[in-house]
């Protein structure tokens, strides 16, 4: 390509989109340039002239390594969000910082989480699974047990159905990356295939649903067809190698890779074959989804094709005109990302973002666009496609199907839900980066 | 002689697939449980009313119970407190969630029993007799005029409850199931 060439015989990289959007292989080869990228944290200008000298932490020993490893005292900042940080009785969520990560692994302590009861602690030697309703043999298993199982790791990200719901506001609500859209997060799993323990069970020919049901206070319940358990579902025990975080199910949880986030049933302790739903109440009420026409979706099960931009975005200052490299996640619950597209120019012109390796199904995709920008307004949108032919949709072709609030939400609130429309971010000449609709 | 090794082979899967010989040879480390046995976390209650334990209860039971149980969080007769509404006649319009209620929207008057029994109160969950659920239950929906002040609830009467807004919902993705 003609981009690739000029590149290599150093000519400037090549503009390809509005507003300063560089070739995505602009810098495949280049990697000081990347020493510029944008990190989402405040970058402190080295004085010129300033001689290089020892820290005291070049002087003398460090510490001893802990038996678990802690962040640095530096990254103290790099937390989740808490909506119910005192305990009320109801439930509570936590927030994953997108802005303060990179790559595509959320680390397990920021991994979001969404309790309805609070967050039991279960012994892992008395927890224990029952398999039963229409099987031919009703099976308990222990951890110990499962652990036996032939095993299989996938990454997959989990997103609450209600990630992102501050955007059905009819005006853009001034809202971190974490604030909008930190419900969604993604790890390597590690657990026993459900479908194994299926055979072991036998199913009846009646069954067409499972109830899976945890073991915490409020036993969240969700029924799923057992066209998925005999897909790719998964009693997951590992989260990123070690076993599950409290939070995130300890000490074993449902996973069904690209659906709906509450149907990922933690701390699992039942699964019952039936023939219908249960129609419990986070499927009758919680998650099911009002529309337009007066009529409610159920059953919503996947999370749909989306992307959005984590660096730069709101909040965020940029240093001055210049080199900066846009990121951000894209994923699809059906399949492989198959292209991302980034404008800054509020979509009037797409640069095609470079897709960072493995491409995986049903998980996060880092996508990168080299930008150069001039200083001048921008407005920044990032657009997904995946594999089966999905396409993220516009704002405008999202409300024209889902419909806008009223009035603007608590930005805590879940008054929708399966939001996977375009984000869009402002920047301004003073290099402040605003939400904006686009 | 290709084709002769090649039917073999089939043969030999074939005998495999029959015998159940494959299934033999995974952990098989489940541990038969019976109904009795699992009964405690067998729980779930479907819309035909499977899974309904005996008991009954009225909505005077149930308002007894309530104003003992519920009322701190959901306010006095379910009028809603630091906790949602249980008890509305406000119609259902626009997209918001929040103009969600029992008698407007939840197409099944049985999720209100199963959600009751495992969830409620929210500090003692499973606390309540089948007897009280019965009775709250039959309280709500009598507040919400769901059914008569002195009906009864029990596994035969509660699946009987037609609830206003049953077809109010589209499947999104039936072909996912």
């Amino acid at each position: 390509m003609a981009g690739n060439r000029s590149i290599s015989h150093g000519t400037p990289p090549v503009v390809v989109a509005a507003n300063g959007l560089l070739d995505r292989r602009a810098f495949l080869r280049g990697g000081a340039a990347m020493a510029a990228a944008m990190t989402g944290y405040t970058v402190i200008k080295p004085a010129a002239g300033e001689a290089l000298k020892e820290d005291p932490w070049s002087l003398a020993p460090g510490a001893t390594s802990p038996p678990v490893e802690q962040r640095s005292r530096f990254e103290q900042k790099v937390v989740r969000t808490l909506s119910n940080p005192n305990g009320e009785p109801r439930n509570t969520h936590a927030r994953t910082p997108h802005h303060l990560l990179n790559g595509t692994i959320t680390p397990n302590s920021l991994h979001f989480t969404i309790l309805h009861g609070g967050t039991p602690d279960i012994d892992p030697d008395r927890h224990r699974l029952v398999i039963h309703g229409l099987v031919k043999r009703p099976l308990i298993f222990t951890l110990d047990t499962l652990a036996r199982y032939p095993m299989v790791s996938r990454m997959t990200f989990v997103e609450c159905g209600g990630n992102s719901a501050p955007l059905f506001s009819p005006q853009p609500m001034q809202a971190s990356v974490q604030a909008l859209h930190g419900l969604a997060s993604c790890a390597e799993w590690t657990g026993v295939q459900l479908s194994t323990l299926l055979e072991e069970t036998g199913i009846d020919a009646k069954a067409k649903w499972l109830v899976a049901e945890g073991a915490d206070s409020p036993a969240v319940s969700r029924s799923f067809p057992l066209l998925k358990a005999q897909d790719d579902a998964m009693i997951a025990l590992y989260q990123n190698g070690e076993r599950l975080m409290p939070g995130n199910g300890y000490p074993m949880r449902l996973l069904l890779p690209g659906w709906e986030g509450n149907m990922n049933v933690k701390f699992l302790r039942s699964l019952k074959l039936t023939d219908q739903p249960a129609m419990s109440y986070y499927e009758s009420k919680i998650y099911s989804q009002m529309l337009p026409n007066g009529k409610s979706y159920q059953f919503y099960f996947l999370q749909e094709v989306k992307s959005f931009i984590t660096h730069p975005s709101h909040g965020m200052a940029m240093q001055g005109p210049g080199f900066y490299e846009i990121s951000g996640i894209a994923y699809s619950g059906d399949s492989r990302i198959s292209k991302v597209m980034v404008s800054a120019d509020g979509g009037k012109t797409w640069a095609k973002a470079a897709l960072q390796e493995p491409v995986l199904s049903k998980s996060f995709t880092r996508f990168r666009v080299p930008w150069q920008w001039d200083g001048g307004p921008a407005v920044l949108q990032s657009r997904a496609w995946d594999e089966a032919g999905n396409v993220q949709p516009t704002r405008a072709q999202f409300i024209a199907q889902r419909g806008e609030l009223d009035a603007a939400p608590a930005i805590l609130a879940f008054p929708n839900q399966h939001y996977n429309s375009i984000t869009s971010w402002a920047v301004d000449r003073k290099g402040e980066v605003k939400h904006v609709y686009a | 002689m290709f084709t002769r090794k090649h039917a073999g082979g089939a043969a030999v899967i074939a005998i495999v697939m029959t015998t159940g010989l494959a299934r033999a040879e995974g952990p098989n480390l489940g541990k038969p449980i019976s109904q009795a046995e699992l009964a405690a976390w067998d729980i779930s209650i479907l819309p035909d009313g499977t899974g309904l334990p005996a008991g009954n209860g009225t909505p005077a039971e149930g308002s007894r119970v309530f104003a003992q149980k519920c009322a701190a969080c959901h306010g006095e007769n379910g009028k809603g407190g630091i906790n949602a509404a249980l008890v509305s006649s406000a119609p259902l319009s626009g997209i918001s969630a929040a103009a969600k209620t029992i008698p407007n929207f939840w197409p099944y008057a049985t999720t209100v029993f199963d959600f009751i029994r495992r969830a409620m109160p929210f500090q003692q969950p499973k606390s309540l007799t089948n007897d009280e659920v019965y009775a709250v239950t039959a309280f709500i929906l009598a507040q919400n005029k769901l059914i008569g002040d002195s009906d009864t609830m029990n596994a035969q009467t509660l699946p009987k409850v037609r609830m206003p807004n049953r077809d109010g919902f589209i499947i999104r993705f039936a072909d996912k199931i």
